[in-house]
């Protein structure tokens, strides 16, 4: 048990599936029925037409990391899972920050600290500016904090998006995943085989 | 559409574009598509119960009579197990019909016990009218949440144009792979919707789903490498073996090699009981032999099964000393419970012959002896009592002996859960594969009466018997109902102990004897069966007890007998809760 914890580490889960209802929830009853806690879940389309992807961020052990992965994957709907520590991802988050606008006017220290961490305007109104920066979790975290003292309004993070470092993008991997475990055209009904044209609606 | 477009017809020439054409001449409704795809799927009988949200679809059914056999249960669980029972006795896919709302989570118990025993199930449950989705109307329950964890695949469809596809769908994943059971949720007004249909095109291929795993044959040589080194191998199947129907191929391996061979409850009678290298039943209340030697053999190759808790106690006394081989269909098994050394990833109906081809022939005489030596310790300590017993009081052991003097092992037994299901699993003799039906990886009592109906469904050439406990017959008693109304033959075999009788047992053996709500009242059996116009038997005493179970196995039709036998008789062996195998008690 403590050796277990010791081992746990942060792993991204990256799942390409197809886009249909239900299946967020098939896919989290499979970390809340564990009781894993999930940290970042992100989901868009990716880049090939009709396939979703899936980003799940968890602080797991490799071992149950791999059964996890492997029970999505075993979902219908799922084309294919991949797991990966941080060190095998580039990955980011993008966090947005609201502050009133008079501070930024007045207070030329509060400009430098922006420009410092590479933040970049979003809106500009009378009453409040957006800024916008994206990094991992420490940097978002630092301009975070160093705003706060200015009057800092609101905040809000995604969830993080990765990118596989030593991946040639999906659709390598799904030619790949093609050829090695093809998907042969076979009917497994032989009923259905006999009886072709057995009816007509 | 949420599914995938169906693949469109490519009009070529005049012609072919006419035969498409042609067959669709004048549009159905959605409820009558619905039929349409289950008798193009080759379903004959169907167990449902109706109500307003799926009224449509037995309007339809009004006029199938010919071709669908309806069979109207007493309780939507009744359908779902008989379903069950349906498909475990034929191999085919069960399908059941229920209403919106409490029809369909009346389901949900079925559908947890299909999805862990691997069972192919088509629910098809009737919605309230999709515009009223998500407003809590009259009979709304948000069945597919409900659900999701215990099917394979569930969908609903708010239109009628999508059924085709959807039932398509269904029944490929149901069947394929580890099978499952998927629902079908519609909601009324897809029922209603005329539309004019294409020809039903049946699926066999969704991009996203490889229910056939390519076998790598390095896994499968180096499997064959450790299995022919092995001195001490020893094989553990389970239902894996009747799923891929490699009943043959499972026994020519076997017989090849050598290697005594022990089941999981769930793949009982895919090698006749009586075959020499069949060396008994594993797990909790399994045999002597198989238990204590899975913690001493060199090689153990597991086929088909899961190593489920029941089966392997604790995993840190599990086979430490062993080297594992793992042929499995499903992935997500392989190293779940139980790391395996080789994990042989497969249909086992493909991987044994493979297998089997590189094998040496082996017979293994000492390590067979073993078996035999445990099996006669166990016979003095405990199967000799429970088999022929020296005192007055009839024991569930002596009742399925004689049972199986009768039925020569033809019958297929269907148990309910407790002691009796226990007794019956390693006593009973099955002769033919899909002889054996019981709830083993949920548990469910309540599930023999109906299951044992649905069997008789999909196995109408073949005696079925049902072995029920005082407690689990009272859980789903309404399907004598069922019974009587279709005249199905059935025999209950009603093992009376007058307790919940497991239960009891815990109770007695890790609770002090604090017998807590486990004395349970019954009402008279044979009158409450001849109240549904069956008839019945009560037998208390051991001279009779062969005539009266003649009598049964005689009877025309249904046949309720229900004997006494002792109240307070425990199972054993048994490995406690938190022991390893190898501490299985005797006593
Ligand atoms: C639906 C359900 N509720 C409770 C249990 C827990 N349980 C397991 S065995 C058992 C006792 C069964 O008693 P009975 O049907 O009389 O069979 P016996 O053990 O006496 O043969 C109970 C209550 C269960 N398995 N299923």
């Amino acid at each position: 048990m403590h050796q277990q914890s010791i081992d746990r580490r942060e792993y991204n889960i990256t799942a390409y599936t197809e886009n249909q209802v239900g299946l967020l929830n098939r896919i989290a009853i499979i970390f809340s029925r564990r009781k894993i806690n999930i940290e970042s879940l992100n989901t868009s389309p990716s880049e090939v037409e009709g396939i979703h992807r899936f980003n799940i961020v968890v602080v797991e052990t490799e071992d149950v990391v791999r059964k996890i992965a492997r029970q999505i994957e075993k979902q219908v709907e799922v084309l294919k899972v991949y797991f990966n520590t941080n060190e095998d991802v580039i990955w980011q988050e993008m966090a947005l920050y609201k502050v009133p606008t008079d501070v930024i006017a007045e207070r030329v220290i509060v400009e430098r600290l922006l420009r410092e961490h590479g933040a970049r305007v979003v809106v500009i109104r009378k009453d409040y500016t957006v800024f916008e920066t994206t990094g991992h979790r420490e940097e978002t975290d630092k301009l975070l904090t160093v705003l706060q003292p200015y009057g800092l309004i609101e905040f809000v993070r995604s969830a993080r998006i990765a990118i596989i470092k030593d991946s040639q993008g999906f659709h390598h991997k799904l030619r790949e995943f093609e050829r090695t475990e093809p998907s042969p055209e076979v009917s497994e009904n032989d009923y259905l085989n006999s009886r072709d044209k057995v009816f007509t609606m | 559409m949420y599914l995938n477009p169906p693949p469109q017809p490519v009009p070529t020439s005049p012609e072919t574009a006419v035969a498409t054409a042609l067959p669709s001449t004048q549009p159905l409704s959605g409820a009558q598509a619905t039929l349409h795809a289950l008798l193009a799927e080759g379903v004959d009988t169907v167990f449902g119960y109706p109500g307003g949200a799926i009224i449509p679809i037995y309007d339809a059914l009004y006029d199938f009579k010919e071709q669908l056999n309806h069979v109207l249960v007493r309780h939507e669980q009744g359908g779902i197990h008989a379903a069950q029972g349906y498909a475990r006795s034929s191999g085919k896919v069960g399908v059941v019909f229920a209403t919106s709302g409490p029809g369909a989570t009346n389901l949900v118990t079925g559908l947890a016990d299909a999805l862990i025993d691997s069972t192919p199930l088509v629910c098809i449950t009737g919605q309230v009218f999709a515009h009223l989705l998500g407003t809590d109307a009259f009979q709304e329950t948000d069945i597919i949440n409900i659900t999701t964890p215990i099917t394979k695949w569930n969908h609903q469809v708010t239109d009628a144009s999508e059924i085709p596809e959807a039932l398509a769908k269904a029944f490929y994943i149901a069947r394929s792979g580890r099978p499952g059971p998927v629902l079908i949720d519609i909601t009324k007004n897809a029922q209603m919707q005329k539309a004019e249909f294409p020809p039903y095109q049946p699926c066999n291929h969704i991009r996203s789903y490889r229910p056939r795993p390519l076998v790598r044959s390095e896994y499968v040589a180096q499997a064959a490498a450790l299995i022919n080194q092995a001195k001490r191998p020893l094989v553990l199947w389970g239902q894996g073996v009747l799923l891929g129907q490699a009943e043959q191929e499972f026994k020519q391996f076997i017989e090849k090699s050598g290697i005594p061979a022990a089941w999981t409850i769930l793949g009982a009678g895919a090698l006749p009981t009586g075959h020499p290298l069949n060396v008994g039943m594993l797990g909790m209340h399994g045999n002597y032999g198989p238990n204590v030697l899975t913690n001493e053999c060199d090689v153990l190759i597991a086929i088909g099964m899961r190593f489920d808790d029941r089966v392997t106690g604790r995993l840190d006394k599990y086979a430490r000393q062993a080297q594992v081989i793992h042929l499995d269909i499903d992935p997500t098994e392989i190293d779940k419970n139980v790391k395996a050394t080789v994990p042989v990833w497969g249909d086992c109906k493909e991987t044994l012959p493979l297998l089997t081809e590189l094998v040496e022939a082996r017979t293994h005489p000492e390590w067979r002896q073993r078996f035999r030596d445990h099996d006669a310790e166990e016979i003095a300590a405990v199967i000799q009592d429970e088999l022929f017993p020296t005192s007055d009081e009839l024991t569930m052991g002596e009742v399925i002996q004689q049972l199986n003097e009768l039925t020569q092992g033809e019958a297929i037994i269907v148990t309910d859960v407790g002691q009796h299901q226990m007794v019956a699993c390693r006593y009973a003799r099955l002769n033919h594969t899909r002889s054996n039906i019981t709830s083993g990886g949920l548990g469910t009592m309540g599930f023999a009466l109906p299951a044992a109906i649905g069997a008789k469904y999909g196995a109408p050439e073949r005696t079925v018997v049902a072995v029920i406990g005082d407690g689990g017959i009272q859980m789903t008693i309404q399907e004598l109902g069922t019974i009587m109304q279709t005249g199905v033959n059935v025999k209950i075999l009603l093992l009376n102990n007058q307790f919940l009788g497991m239960v009891r047992q815990w109770q007695e053996m890790f609770h002090d004897r604090r017998y807590s709500f486990v004395d349970i009242a019954s009402p008279d059996y044979v009158t409450v069966a001849s109240g549904y116009s069956i008839a019945g038997r009560r037998v208390e005493y051991r001279p009779e007890l062969q005539a009266a179970l003649r009598e049964m196995l005689e009877h025309p039709g249904s046949f309720l007998l229900e004997v006494m036998v002792t109240k307070e008789n425990n199972i054993f062996p048994m490995v406690p809760q938190g022991c390893g195998v190898g501490e299985i008690r005797l006593k």
